[in-house]
């Protein structure tokens, strides 16, 4: 047997190669460096791998290739503007994250031990969660443009046991975040085992791990259904879960209010662009010809996710806990947008992941600076009369809270309406009434609390907002800037995406 | 010279300006708001000079892409009719600065905040009626709502933040069908010609029966709800009585005018056919919003869900007059749009002055003014006189008219709808008796009468009202020749009035 030495194509896949080069880095700076100086070095360094990542995206936007590392991994515009958007989601989360008093002080230690209350008599702080969040990112960018089935399974591991430790690191409530933690890696391994279990299928189904070899199969429609059958199934459970679709979705509200507040963000706004980014590249490419097998079931969870996301969320008296259900139905909204199966539906669905991602990070930044003595306060009813305490944390955060409604003038509005138009254009009308409608009911709950913030008298129990610092404050800022362009004058971004947005098989 | 756009702008600078005065100068604010607003109508009017009369095509035509991917353009344009209810919301718009001098001090939030809303609101009413792009037309039509919604939640009183939310998810629930329907059309217009949003090209698609049905419904809810039309009308008295009163004028005066224009812009243009199918059915709606919002007017307590109630039986007749397709219902239906907004802006107005001044809005809280405030009171008397349509005053024409182009075609209803005019003069005289007749009630000695500044902001209302009851041809000039032409573009012919023989 020769041993062929793999071509790779470094381009193309510096992006992914600076992110866990800056990752490990960050790994041995945590074993060099002082703890003093730690902080600072650590978010220099993430955020110079970031914009580094970020500017060689830029560079290799018009490329296409199916072979950059011997077929494992595809770039193609897409997955330029996929990389980007997680890119830019994480540039401004990794602020959110910069800001102290969010993380525990030592995570190893027991919560309310001696050795806990040392440690923060010390203020020590938590750099790990920096190391961290460059490897989760790295998995994020090799998601949605894995080339076979192995190393989707690795970019989705990738992605996510470094999420999993973040979530237990809260500083308050570090039972309930741990618990959190655990909770998210004992189902995310479940739906990992099943994710395989699909792989294994699928590949007893074609006979080949690639991606091109499977749509081979499917397209000469030779192989077993069955296997097929089940492999999709079980691929998508994997995949489903990752975005919170109904009925895999228990874990999002618990970890969103477990995990600490800027991880959430992070979380929350990444993962989903790059887990949607995966599936609308299985869907667009490898199983298209397969489109009855999974049009009409996906059609239903994204019915399920969308009512039921919203229907829930009406009744939530915690915030992040009202996030978390939002999250599920956008989750939905943008199942609609991969059920269209057609170039619109893959702008529209693009543009959507990186509008909601951005709107989502600010959001989640307005919740870190409401607090009383004892950390943030996430209970609605203690958000009362905000408006009145800080006009601009309660209007930002009504601002974004219209852009997740779709109110005109706002991203979320441009996204909605071009994702719906183009399930539209495929003929799922069924689907966007239902869209319809469930934007409806969201609508209820986003204005519910922007009553309370607006309309009701504050109540009196030392719930404060702090002064933001320049890192949440630039975090706010740019995400409302971010929505408002997008709402206002969207044009060069959807002509970018549009250009870009071809699939390469 | 490109009219609508500075028009739309003009607003914003205000706004802009406002913005950055030092809050506590709050008289700063007001002025500037005011000189903002009477710069707009000075800029209307002399649109309205150079509009060409005979020209039924959209005037002042202005276009620039805007997401051209999605075939979205800004553009904007004008017909006779959008001329028409332009003019009357910049005429209110200084009017209700002028009259609501004071309205802002009881608010959640500074007085700036409160002009700031208001000029950003005047942007989006010119916007809203200039609109010739779908999109473009639904974006204001939404974002309108937010506004409304702080100015109501924000400045009004009693259940002010439970009216408003009750304002917005009605609004929201109507204006997301709407988006059903226009997600529909334009994916309709990709497959036809290619993406647009355009209104004269959309009023050109092919579309079955049954498509165009239900699309025309989307439309038609969402206007019928902001209207308000029975059984679409709940909301309005909520927000209309904890609203203030200058809120509730550009709400009653402009807003809802909305959902009328565009029934006629949209529903009439966009589905000729479906809009003949639901005809009947609209018809009756109209004929009930008449009766059932005079029946409950009449039982009314507090004055401001009087006026509130008077509307929608107003609306009734707005509805019933486009809806019979004739040329003098629509010609009547656009003049009492018009007319609709001065008479309630007439009578919110001293409403809200006799509120503030009595601290109470229940009519019988009142009574005996005549003898305490004459000016306030006859004012009073005056604008309920409009109201319930005096020959002589505005309102009487646009109402004759409606009937009149009712009854050559429908001549049922017309007969029906006019139990509202009886019913009309119940619900004005007996508050009017109440109020402002019979001996003074305890507690009303030492009410003020209106002062100077109060005397002019009326004054231009009860012109208006009198001199166009008397000689309204210089605005029906202007509207007939459009809805002639959207008459006879619909395929109808006035009926011939005739007298048989039986």
């Amino acid at each position: 047997m020769t041993f062929t030495s793999p071509v790779l194509s470094y381009t193309l896949l510096s992006p992914m190669l600076i992110l866990l080069g800056g990752a490990l880095i960050g790994v041995l700076v945590e074993a060099f460096v002082s703890k003093a100086k730690r902080p600072i070095v650590q978010l220099t360094l993430a955020l110079s791998v970031l914009t580094l990542a970020l500017f060689q995206v830029w560079n290799i936007r018009g490329e296409q290739s199916l072979t950059p590392a011997m077929g494992s991994i595809i770039i193609d515009g897409p997955a330029v503007l996929l990389q980007g958007s997680i890119l830019i989601i994480s540039i401004i989360a990794i602020l959110l994250i910069a800001d102290t008093e969010h993380f525990t002080a030592l995570p190893a230690a027991l919560p309310g031990s001696e050795e806990e209350r040392r440690a923060i008599a010390m203020g020590t702080q938590v750099t790990e969660v920096y190391p961290l969040t460059l490897f989760a990112v790295s998995g994020m960018l090799m998601f949605p443009v894995a080339g076979d089935l192995i190393t989707l399974f690795v970019a989705l591991e990738m992605l996510s046991l470094p999420l999993y430790l973040m979530a237990g690191l809260s500083r308050r409530r570090r039972l309930a975040s741990q618990e959190s933690a655990l909770k998210y890696f004992l189902l995310g391994s479940f739906s990992s085992a099943f994710f395989l279990f699909g792989a294994a299928y699928l590949y007893g189904y074609s006979g080949s791990l690639d991606f091109a070899g499977i749509q081979t199969s499917v397209v000469g429609g030779t192989g077993n259904d069955v296997l097929l059958l089940i492999g999709i199934a079980f691929l998508s459970i994997g995949l489903l879960f990752k975005v919170g679709a109904v009925p895999f979705h228990s874990w999002a509200p618990d970890v969103y209010q477990g995990a600490p507040t800027p991880v959430t963000a992070f979380m929350a706004a990444a993962t989903k662009v790059a887990a949607f980014g995966a599936m609308l590249r299985i869907y667009y490419t490898v199983f298209a010809n397969a489109e009855w097998s999974w049009s009409p079931v996906l059609t239903a969870i994204a019915v399920i996710t969308m009512l039921l996301g919203s229907l829930v969320a009406v009744t939530q008296r915690d915030v992040k806990r009202m996030l978390a259900y939002s999250s599920i139905a956008h989750a939905g909204f943008l199942l609609t947008g991969v059920i269209a199966l057609n170039k619109s539906g893959l702008d529209a669905t693009i543009f959507y992941l990186f509008a909601y991602g951005i709107t989502t990070v600010g959001a989640f930044a307005v919740v870190t600076l409401v607090r009383d003595s004892s950390g943030e306060v996430t209970d609605l009813n203690r958000w009362k009369g905000l408006g009145k305490r800080s006009p601009f944390a309660a209007s930002t955060f009504a601002f974004f809270l219209l852009a997740f409604a779709g109110i005109p003038l706002t991203s979320g509005f441009i996204g909605k309406f071009s994702i719906f138009s183009a399930a539209y254009e495929s003929g799922a009308t069924g689907l966007v009434l239902v869209a319809i409608f469930s934007s409806a009911l969201a609508a209820f709950f986003y204005i519910r609390v922007i009553v309370l913030m607006f309309f009701s008298d504050a109540s009196e129990d030392g719930t404060g907002v702090e002064i933001p610092s320049l890192l949440t404050r630039s975090t706010i800022v740019v995400s409302a800037a971010i929505t408002l362009i997008l709402g206002v004058y969207p044009t060069p971004i959807i002509n970018f995406i549009s250009d870009l947005a071809i699939f390469i098989r | 010279m490109n009219w609508l756009t500075l028009l739309m702008f003009l607003p914003l600078v205000g706004a802009a300006v406002v913005s950055v005065l030092p809050k506590a100068n709050e008289k700063a604010a007001k002025q500037a708001a005011f000189i903002t607003t009477i710069a707009v109508l000075l800029v209307t009017i002399g649109m309205t000079l150079s509009f060409e009369r005979e020209n039924v095509e959209l005037q002042f035509v202005e276009k620039y892409a805007w997401i051209p991917s999605f075939g979205i353009n800004f553009a904007v344009g004008i017909d006779a009719i959008a001329l028409v209810l332009i003019l009357m919301s910049t005429i209110l718009a200084p009017i209700v600065v002028l009259a609501g001098w004071n309205e802002a001090h009881g608010g959640r939030w500074s007085v700036k905040t409160f002009y700031i809303l208001i000029l950003v609101l005047e942007t989006m009413m010119i916007g809203v009626f200039a609109a010739t792009d779908v999109f473009l037309f639904y974006v204001i039509f939404e974002a309108m709502l937010i506004p409304v919604y702080f100015l109501i939640g924000g400045y009004g009183t009693g259940e002010r933040s439970a009216a408003a939310v009750k304002f917005l998810i009605y609004s929201l629930v109507g204006g997301l069908l709407m988006l059903a329907s226009i997600i529909a059309l334009y994916v309709m217009s990709g497959d036809q010609f290619g993406h647009t949003f355009d209104i004269n090209e959309l009023s050109q698609l092919q579309m079955s029966s049954t498509t165009q049905n239900l699309l025309f419904l989307g439309f038609f809810i969402a206007f019928a709800i902001k209207a308000p039309v029975w059984p679409f009308h709940t909301w309005l008295p909520d927000a209309a009585g904890s609203a203030s009163p200058g809120t509730s004028v550009l709400l009653l005066g402009v807003l809802d005018k909305v959902g009328t224009f565009g029934m006629i812009r949209y529903c009439l243009t966009l589905f000729p056919e479906a809009s003949k199918t639901f005809t009947p059915l609209i018809l009756i709606l109209a004929v009930i919003s008449i009766l059932y919002g005079a029946f409950l007017a009449i039982g009314q307590k507090d004055i401001k869900r009087l006026i509130a109630y008077t509307s929608i039986s107003h609306f009734g007749f707005i509805t019933l007059g486009i809806f019979a397709m004739t040329t003098q219902g629509h010609t009547g239906a656009v003049l009492y749009m018009f007319n609709h907004a001065f008479s309630t802006a007439a009578l919110f107005l001293v409403a809200g002055w006799m509120i503030s001044r009595r601290g109470s809005s229940t009519i019988s809280d009142f009574g005996g003014l005549q003898r305490v405030t004459p000016v306030m009171a006859w004012t009073f008397f005056f604008a309920g006189l409009s109201s319930l349509a005096l020959p002589g005053l505005s309102s009487f024409v646009s109402e004759f008219l409606v009937l009149v182009g009712t009854f050559t075609r429908y001549p049922v209803h017309a007969v029906i709808a006019t139990f509202g005019i009886i019913l009309a003069a119940l619900y004005i005289l007996i508050p009017v008796q109440k109020a402002l007749h019979g001996p003074t009630t305890p507690g009303n000695e030492n009410l003020k009468d209106l002062n100077l500044r109060e005397k002019v902001a009326i004054a231009p209302v009860v012109a208006i009202i009198v001199v166009l009851g008397f000689y309204p041809s210089p605005l029906l000039k202007i509207i007939n020749p459009a809805t002639t032409n959207i008459i006879s573009q619909l395929g109808f012919t006035d009926p011939v009035p005739s007298i048989e023989d039986k």
